[in-house]
Parts: C-alpha cells; sequence; structure tokens
C-alpha cells in the first residue's frame, strides 16, 4: 500500500513516527502551515515556521525516505490578531519555493470580518501564484462554515478543481460534493472522522476527488489512520486499485497542479533510502 | 571552477532557453534575480552533472545566475541565501567562490554550520571555507564525521589540517571506541595520515 498524506503537521512529531509511517507505506507528505497551538506576536515568528516547511522538515523527512512538501498560508484563527496581519505581506516569496504546493491552510475559524479579508486576499494569492488552495473548515458552525467558504471560493474565481475543503464529515459532504472542489477529511482516533465512518462516506459518494489525511499534529492524533483507513476500505471489499486511488492517485492529482510536486524514486526511496547518501538532493 | 566551465556543464538541462533568458535578464536588470532564483530547480532539473563532480544542476545554475550579477550588486547572494529554502541557500554557498565579495559571505558559512542540514554543512566546505578561521573549520570538519558527510565534501582537508584538528579526531575515536561504535573509514584514514606526519615530524626535529 503506497500512501500520501495530503495534511500532516510532522513539525509537531517525532522522528519515530517517520519511522512507523515509512514503514506503513507513507511515501510522501503534505504539511500545511497552521496554528502551533501557541499564539505567536509576530511576522518573524511566522517566517522561522515557514522557513523550516521549506528547509529542515523536508531534511528530516528525506531521512525516513518520506518525500515532505509544504502549503503555506496565514491561518484563520491567527488572522485574527493584528501582530499577524503582515504574514500576508511575506507570503509571496514563499509561494515561488519548490516545496510549497498550495496555498494553505486558510478559510475559518470564528467566520469574522478579519477572517473575510484574509481568506479573499489568500485566494487571491493563490491564483496569481497559479496554486491550489486548501480550506480549512471551522470546528464549530461547520455546516454554515462550509456554506460561506464555498460562496467566498466562488467569488474569487479560482477554479473548484484547484480547491479542497477539509475536514469534512456526514453533515458537510455533500455540501461540496457537486461543487466540482475535492474533499478532505480527517480521520482522528476519536473526533472529526475514523476509518469505519470514511469506509462509508467511499460507498455512498465514490472515490472521485476524495482526499484522505491523518492531519495529525501535537493534538491527540495518529499518523497512521491513513493506512487504517486503506485497510477499512479493503474489509469492506474495495479493491487494492480503489485504495491507491483514494490513498496516492488522488492527492497526487490534486496536489500535482501546483505542478511543484517531486515524487521521483517514490517508488525506490522507501526500500532503499538507509543505503543512499542522505546528501542525495532532491528533498 | 569558473562561470564558463559552470555553463559548458549546464548544457544538457531540460530547459536551456530559459536559463539563458534568466542570466540574460539578471546580467541587464539585477534586481530581477530574485524572481528566477526560487525556480531553478524546477526548470533546470535536480541531478548531478555527470562533466561536473560535486555538482547538481540547480546549484550549478543558481551559481552561474549569482555569477551573471552586474559588478556591485554581488550582495544580493547574502538576501538570496537569508530568503531561501534549502536548495537556493546550497546554490549560495557553492557560488561564493565565484563572486567579487572577499570574505563577506563568510557569516553564511557561519550560518549555514550551525544548522543539522548535512547539505547545507557540505556545500559550506568548498574552496570559500579557506576564509573560515582554524577553530571553525576543525569544528566543522568534526561535524562532519559525526553527521556523516564525506570527507572529500571538504576542499584542502590534507593542507588545512593540523595537529589540533588530529586531537579533536583522535578523542572522538576514543569516545567511540569505548561506545563499542565505529569511525567513518575516511576520518579514521585522515586521522592515520595526521598521526604519520606528525611522527615523521618529530624524526625530523
Amino acid at each position: 500500500m503506497r500512501i500520501f498524506d495530503p495534511h500532516i503537521h510532522m513539525t509537531s512529531r517525532t522522528t519515530d513516527d517517520y519511522e512507523r509511517m515509512a514503514a506503513a507505506g507513507v511515501r510522501a507528505v503534505v504539511e500545511p502551515a497552521f496554528w502551533l497551538g501557541q499564539p505567536r506576536t509576530s511576522v518573524a515568528s511566522f517566517t522561522d515556521y515557514f522557513d523550516s516547511l521549506v528547509g529542515w522538515e523536508p531534511f528530516r523527512a528525506g531521512q525516513f525516505g518520506v518525500r515532505h512538501h509544504a502549503t503555506v498560508a496565514l491561518n484563520p484563527k491567527e488572522a485574527n490578531d493584528p501582530r499577524c496581519r503582515p504574514v500576508l505581506d511575506v507570503l509571496p516569496r514563499y509561494l515561488e519555493k519548490d516545496a510549497v504546493v498550495a496555498v494553505g491552510e486558510i478559510g475559518y475559524d470564528s467566520m469574522t470580518p478579519e477572517e473575510d479579508a484574509a481568506f479573499a486576499a489568500q485566494l487571491a494569492l493563490a491564483v496569481a501564484h497559479d496554486l491550489p488552495a486548501m480550506v480549512h473548515t471551522p470546528h464549530r458552525d461547520k455546516a454554515r462554515g462550509v456554506d460561506r467558504s464555498l460562496a467566498v471560493i466562488a467569488e474569487s474565481g479560482i477554479e473548484p478543481g484547484r480547491v479542497v475543503l477539509d475536514h469534512l464529515n456526514e453533515v458537510t459532504v455533500r455540501q461540496v460534493r457537486d461543487t466540482g472542489c475535492w474533499l478532505g477529511f480527517s480521520i482522528y482516533p476519536d473526533t472529526k472522522m475514523s476509518p469505519p465512518r470514511m469506509v462509508e462516506l467511499l460507498k455512498a459518494y465514490g472515490t472521485e476527488r476524495m482526499l484522505v489525511n491523518s492531519a495529525a499534529d501535537w493534538g491527540r492524533s495518529d499518523p497512521l489512520l491513513t493506512r487504517a483507513t486503506g485497510e477499512a476500505m479493503l474489509a469492506a471489499g474495495f479493491t487494492d486499485d480503489d485504495v491507491d486511488r483514494v490513498l496516492w492517485r488522488n492527492p497526487v492529482e490534486f496536489y500535482g497542479q501546483s505542478g511543484r510536486l517531486d515524487l521521483d524514486d517514490t517508488d525506490a526511496a522507501a526500500a532503499t533510502f538507509a543505503g543512499n547518501s542522505i546528501l542525495r538532493g532532491g528533498s | 571552477m569558473t562561470p564558463d566551465e559552470l555553463r559548458a556543464a549546464l548544457r544538457g538541462v531540460p530547459d536551456p532557453d530559459w536559463l539563458a533568458a534568466a542570466l540574460h535578464a539578471v546580467a541587464a536588470e539585477p534586481t530581477t534575480i530574485a524572481r528566477y532564483f526560487p525556480a531553478v530547480g524546477r526548470r533546470c532539473g535536480r541531478a548531478d552533472l555527470p562533466d561536473l563532480p560535486g555538482w547538481t544542476a540547480d546549484e550549478a545554475a543558481r551559481a552561474l545566475l549569482l555569477a551573471s550579477l552586474p559588478a556591485g550588486h554581488a550582495e544580493q547572494a547574502e538576501t538570496l541565501y537569508r530568503t531561501g529554502d534549502a536548495a537556493e541557500r546550497r546554490g549560495v554557498l557553492k557560488a561564493l567562490p565565484l563572486l567579487p565579495i572577499g570574505a563577506a559571505g563568510v557569516p553564511l558559512l557561519h550560518d549555514a554550520l550551525r544548522t543539522n542540514d548535512t547539505r547545507l554543512v557540505a556545500a559550506a566546505l568548498g574552496p570559500y571555507a579557506r576564509h573560515l578561521d582554524p577553530p571553525a573549520w576543525r569544528q566543522a570538519v568534526l561535524k562532519c564525521v559525526f553527521t556523516g558527510v564525506p570527507l572529500a565534501a571538504v576542499a584542502d582537508l590534507d593542507t588545512r589540517a593540523d595537529g589540533e584538528l588530529a586531537a579533536m579526531l583522535a578523542g572522538l575515536a576514543a569516545e567511540r571506541q569505548a561506545a563499542g561504535r565505529s569511525m567513518p573509514e575516511d576520518a579514521t584514514a585522515l586521522l592515520d595520515r595526521l598521526t604519520a606526519a606528525s611522527r615523521s615530524h618529530h624524526r625530523e626535529a
């Protein structure tokens, strides 16, 4: 089983996780820039974080044979802090980096006017830099948050096929299904989605434009729940090809729209990385 | 390394027209380098250059872009390093010996040598590392041994390695031996050479 986790915060995880992920078949990840749990107070704090996402973290991942890409943005929660809003001005330089495959996480947290402004501005950046957009949907008042997100996305003029709305569930899947946007589902130990519930959604709605991620971070989460979902799919009668589509080909297709996804040698990487010099470029 | 050698080795890149246009633009309008620099890997590839051992296509193309900056604009290298991703930083470090900046790039070497990214550490120890003072250079060589960077990446290794470096390597070897761990072969070979040289020096004295 080859796995591409399209949403995982590896900065918050240990090398033990990288080892277990590689052993479970995870060969590529996308790490969206997000809230770090502790509010930040200056732009410099963000640039150090973004530098890490295009510097140290891909190197760390490469040591375990995992290809690492990132999405970069001012997240919705911190868009409300006037000290953080100038982050919008430094984004353009990061949106030209090799490893940056989308603008994200953008969207809503509390649906404030400040979040409206940052969301619209960053969708415009996605269009200007020819990148897809990765949209976080709010945990509180989610259904209305999804509707409002879809309206802002439509207004921005970005092509729906270049947008993913993430953290969807049984209630919000229908709202997004017919818009042409991609659908992201975060599989968690006891919130968001679980492997059995995900399998039911795949049965009901098919595998097209469906993305499954662990969204593992500094909270209670599990980077192997992508693999567990693939196994639950097989147990429910889905084929190996269905699993490969959901866990590999779909994220490759979505983030491949950036033109920057570098997956050369990932077929060989998982088997041979330990024998190769980590000086080899590419990551 | 000269710009002409870089240019010759880059003849086979996937998008030579893009590189030619970028070099032309940078020579005419130096600030445009900020736009071209991040895209080099996507346009020129990242593979090792067969005709230029120790260089990848993106490193060589970035070095060539920097070498094309008109006189008085070489200081842009520092900004490109500070705002660059790991590959861009590697490109700046490799280009330093080609730039008319004297020792002004040394702070970039110190920055790269503080990281644990072995590709940056290796790139900081090319010919430009002659500007590093002996203590910093010895620490950098020892860091290579610690982190598994082959010592072949270190320019002027045998001419600069001295008794103090030998003592540091011997200390590491003793720690490794006590722990039941091995030393990289190239480090053991360097220590042997330094020890032999010191013995023959003492005999002569």
